[in-house]
């Protein structure tokens, strides 16, 4: 699998952290595991930590998207972080600007969602 | 032949399995086949997302995942541009100018964005798409590499 992930609770938030590549064949997998961190632990909101996703396409966007209307259905938040140039061209391009915030660091993102919650 | 108008053109042709463990495969090929027109980080970092898009609709629309089918990039440098093709012999597509439309997919069941073909259209100069249902589907994009022109100049 060229795509690993680190999960990390602060509190009531998720933080998770990708190392490698975010395509269509590493999609389930991010999906399965982000569901089931949603529904069995104590997650009210969720960071994605982008600083070493090295490479992401649309099929990235479809599995943000659809953890971010899970996480929302049950009143959380989701925020992401530290992306680099080329991903952060690409959550611009698909508009999920409009619907999450991104912050520069975790703890930006962190300070901001404990604010809110 | 001068060697500089040898080295101006070359081309590639890639055929592999619909497997989804090829679409890394496939971008990381292309992307090292086109590094010999010095291309910015940015700009393999477009080709590669572009690349990775259209072999992913090959794989799920175009062959509804059966890893029977085969996928054809073929990539031309003339000068410094880069034309290439990805191909499948799959479904086909039986409305081009919805499947275009940003945020439409056929298939919201697996989750797709339904951003490939606007991220193919913004980040190359030319995008066309011909497509025969029943026969396949073939995506034929451009780009001019901007550093190599530099160079030229």
């Amino acid at each position: 699998m060229n795509l690993q992930m680190e999960m990390e609770h602060h509190r009531q938030v998720l933080i998770v952290r990708f190392i490698g590549e975010l395509d269509h064949h590493t999609a389930d997998h991010v999906r399965t595991k982000l569901d089931d961190a949603i529904h069995s632990r104590q997650t009210d909101h969720i960071v994605l930590s982008l600083k070493d996703l090295q490479f992401m396409d649309s099929s990235g966007i479809g599995v943000i998207l659809g953890r971010y209307k899970l996480i929302k259905s049950k009143g959380g938040k989701m925020a992401v972080c530290d992306a680099t140039k080329p991903v952060f061209r690409l959550l611009e391009m698909s508009g999920l600007f409009k619907i999450m915030p991104i912050y520069e660091s975790e703890s930006d993102a962190l300070s901001s969602l404990e604010v809110v919650s | 032949m001068s060697e500089e108008q040898a080295l101006a053109h070359n081309f590639m042709t890639l055929t592999f399995a619909a497997k989804s463990e090829n679409e890394s495969f496939a971008r990381v090929t292309v992307a090292a086949f086109i590094s010999q027109l010095d291309p910015t980080m940015d700009e393999l970092s477009d080709l590669k997302t572009v690349v990775s898009e259209a072999v992913t609709n090959c794989i799920i629309h175009g062959y509804d995942s059966d890893s029977t089918g085969t996928v054809t990039i073929t990539a031309e440098i003339e000068g410094d541009t880069v034309t290439m093709t990805v191909e499948d012999r799959g479904h086909g597509i039986e409305d081009l100018d919805l499947a275009k439309q940003p945020l439409y997919t056929s298939k919201p069941e697996l989750e797709r964005s339904g951003m490939g073909f606007t991220i193919m259209e913004n980040f190359m100069d030319e995008c066309e798409v011909v497509s025969e249902p029943g026969v396949g589907t073939s995506i034929r994009m451009k780009k001019r590499i901007e550093s190599k022109k530099a160079l030229y100049n």
